[in-house]
């Protein structure tokens, strides 16, 4: 059963700040992993923001998400300069590695796989951010060793 | 007493090469060598130098090495620390065919460049306000504040003709003179450092590398307005420039540069910093204010402007990084100085992004005024792979399509405007001849179908019939008809676009329809060959 009383906290210490929904709804899914139907409307009736409008802040965000996800997230770029630099075959390869398609999440819970706008690093172009680490030049093989190690450090910590 | 000086770039670029690790076993080795009361290790911003790794510099000799590891870092304090002989294989070579420079300013990719945004980025540690104002800093708002009025301040900023470097170039003294003569308080300075537009990454690179020219810049512009508040709004994703500013911003306010009654003046600023979550279209004006209200970042009714209706209402000045990071030296040395840069109506300099099918990708600052081939061959070193050149969008993935015809134009915003392109973002994607345009542009088109925020539905709907229009192109199962739809609806989308999305959007389809119809052509009768 999850502790909503932390939302009620969350939303407490921003009290000091001007319009902070977008704040708050990052540490709730910080705390929660994802924005529930539960968790959400507890954040409307701690703001008092109706819960048609958080819905629809949380909603429109990419960084936000109303679904659980699996345990790393994966953000492939696939905007332009990754494009040219050969995105495509990296994405391609790291879906036949995961078996998963886009948006989807690997059945072990373990990679979600997502594309992100540009990360602003196209000079490494192609590049990927496995939740808040970012990795730069990777060709197919170099995406996959990258998520493998992933992958061990999981099975090690379980 | 530190006898020599080592910058290791701290960027987002050289941190997902490797950085942190050889920091740490610099270090860690200094203090084994005991050499750490000799050789001081600063973090600094880019440096410049891109895909080569790790990059360290050692002064006062000046010696650029790139591509620097973990295992080479013993061999960097025991040669040329110690022994002070140079390790040639790691040392940066600009050009692979010519022998070293012995420092990174003397290279070729260096000499077309002139450094005033990014003057200190790479040299300084951007974590010290100390050395920010060992190199001018806060020296132009001092001045301000003890001796000009804001509208001296205005004045100046109309005389040097700085126009906005967030895309659409608009004259910033005359957007500030606007929010000036507002009476509605209080009023407040956003600094747009949301950076959605793929390719560029220079105003990270900035608030990375000198975090405090920005901090000044806002100051100046609170001063000139009468704001007494600014926001800074930074893409989520950008974790090392939030951490740097949010950092800066700590010291400017203990220094007495931000807060009450900044140096006795009377004068009161401070800053806030703001994240995004993700959307490109928050990069938008009205777009960001709405998202700094804690609602969806869609774009507002046009007129009234933000600098008379804003955020929360108030009279609102939004500029963008780079602008704002002009602002400081302009103050400091004149406007007549700024205008001996660049161009008669495009005064100043220009920070660029180079990034695609390019040997040396990364960020420069050059005169507005340089052509495309300085920049491409001069700088960026050609096309890799000896394939030939195709195009060049410049101005991110909403920028206009350029052609080997105008490989001799000089970039000037009247020259691009007149071919019905633009400097946008400053972001210059460079494209081979080995790549299909119509599978480009099909990636332009997702890329706004996907970022589109779904307002208005032109570019809601049209966007996504773009891309089913251009799957069923590349598919081979288009028709010329398709071709002649796709161009009348992109043009509709342009004329008729709540926003600047839905406007742009259909720029780089356009300029590629025009340039390179012919590739559609054949990618629809490619299809038809097969079947038949
Ligand atoms: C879809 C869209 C995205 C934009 N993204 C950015 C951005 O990321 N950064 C930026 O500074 N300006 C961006 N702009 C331009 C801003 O609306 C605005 O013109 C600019 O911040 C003004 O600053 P300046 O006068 O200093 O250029 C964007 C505009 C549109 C239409
Ligand atoms: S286009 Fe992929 S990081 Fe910029």
């Amino acid at each position: 059963m999850q502790n909503l009383d932390r939302v009620d906290e969350i939303v407490k210490s921003y009290q000091d700040v001007k319009t902070p929904l977008i704040y708050i709804l990052k540490d709730v899914q910080k705390e929660f992993g994802y924005l529930s139907e539960e968790v959400l409307t507890r954040v409307a009736l701690a703001t008092k923001i109706p819960l048609s409008e958080i819905y629809g802040v949380a909603t429109f965000y990419s960084l936000f998400t109303i679904k659980p996800k699996g345990r790393h997230i994966v953000r492939c770029c696939n905007n332009a300069p990754c494009f040219v630099n050969g995105s495509k075959e990296v994405l391609d390869k790291i879906k036949e590695y995961l078996g998963i398609e886009m948006n989807e999440t690997t059945p072990d819970g373990m990679f979600t796989l997502e594309f992100t706008s540009c990360l602003g690093l196209c000079a490494v172009a192609p590049v990927m951010m496995v939740d808040d680490e970012v990795y730069g030049n990777l060709t197919p093989e170099k995406a996959v060793a990258i998520l493998k190690d992933y992958k061990m450090k999981g099975l090690s910590n379980a | 007493m530190h006898r020599i000086h080592i910058l290791i770039a701290m960027d987002s670029h050289t941190l997902a090469q490797g950085a942190r690790a050889v920091r740490d076993t610099l270090i860690k080795e200094l203090e084994m060598a005991s050499l750490q009361n000799e050789v001081k290790v600063i973090e600094t911003g880019s440096v410049g130098i891109y895909n080569k790794g790790v990059v360290l510099v050692v002064f006062p000799d000046g010696v650029y090495y790139t591509g620097v590891k973990v295992e080479d870092v013993a061999e960097i304090i025991s040669e040329h620390l110690i022994k002070g002989r140079v390790v040639e294989r790691l040392r940066y070579t600009d050009v692979p065919s010519e022998p070293a420079p012995k420092a990174v300013g003397e290279a070729p990719r260096f000499g077309k460049q002139v450094r005033v945004v990014l003057k200190n980025a790479g040299r300084i540690d951007p974590d010290s306000i100390e050395e920010y104002i060992a190199n001018d800093g806060y020296e132009a708002l001092g001045k301000a504040l003890t001796q000009m009025k804001p509208e001296d301040v205005i004045a100046e900023m109309k005389k040097s003709g700085l126009q906005g470097r967030g895309g659409a170039f608009f004259p910033t003294g005359l957007k500030w003179s606007f929010a000036a003569a507002e009476k509605a308080q209080p009023k407040y300075i956003v600094c747009n450092a949301d950076e959605g537009e793929p390719g560029t990454f220079k105003d990270r690179l900035i608030l990375e590398g000198d975090p405090h020219a920005v901090i000044e810049g806002m100051a100046l512009a609170g001063y000139a307005v009468g704001a007494s508040m600014g926001y800074v709004y930074i893409r989520g994703e950008y974790k090392m420039s939030i951490s740097r500013i949010r950092r800066a911003i700590e010291q400017a306010r203990q220094h007495g540069l931000l807060g009450n009654n900044i140096f006795g003046s009377g004068f009161s600023f401070d800053i806030e910093v703001r994240e995004g979550a993700g959307a490109y279209i928050c990069g938008e004006e009205t777009a960001l204010i709405e998202s700094i209200e804690g609602k969806r970042g869609e774009p507002r009714d046009k007129p009234p402007f933000p600098p008379s209706v804003g955020l929360w209402g108030k009279p609102t000045i939004v500029n963008n990084v780079e602008t704002l990071a002009n602002v400081p030296q302009i103050i400091l040395k004149g406007a007549d100085w700024f205008r001996t840069l660049g161009t008669e109506k495009s005064p100043g300099t220009k920070v660029f992004t180079m990034v695609g099918n390019i040997n040396n990708p990364g960020l420069i600052e050059v005169p507005m005024g340089i052509t495309l081939r300085e920049i491409i061959y001069d700088i960026g070193h050609g096309i890799p792979g000896g394939k030939g050149f195709k195009l060049a969008q410049m101005g991110g993935t909403t920028g206009g399509i350029l052609t080997a015809e105008h490989l001799d134009l000089p970039m000037t915003v009247e020259n691009l405007r007149e071919i019905g392109a633009g400097l946008g973002s400053g972001a210059l994607l460079v494209v081979d001849d080995s790549q299909d345009v119509v599978e480009l542009v099909k990636n332009f088109v997702e890329f706004f179908n996907h970022e589109s925020c779904g307002k208005c539905t032109l570019c809601r709907e049209g966007n996504g019939r773009l891309l089913q229009l251009l799957e069923r192109i590349s598919s081979g199962h288009g028709s010329i008809e398709d071709i002649d739809l796709m161009e009348s609806l992109a043009t509709t989308m342009m004329r008729g676009a709540f926003c600047g999305l839905g406007q742009a959007a259909p720029i780089p389809i356009l300029g590629c329809l025009k340039y390179f119809r012919q590739d559609f052509v054949a990618a629809c009768s490619a299809g038809a060959k097969a079947a038949a």
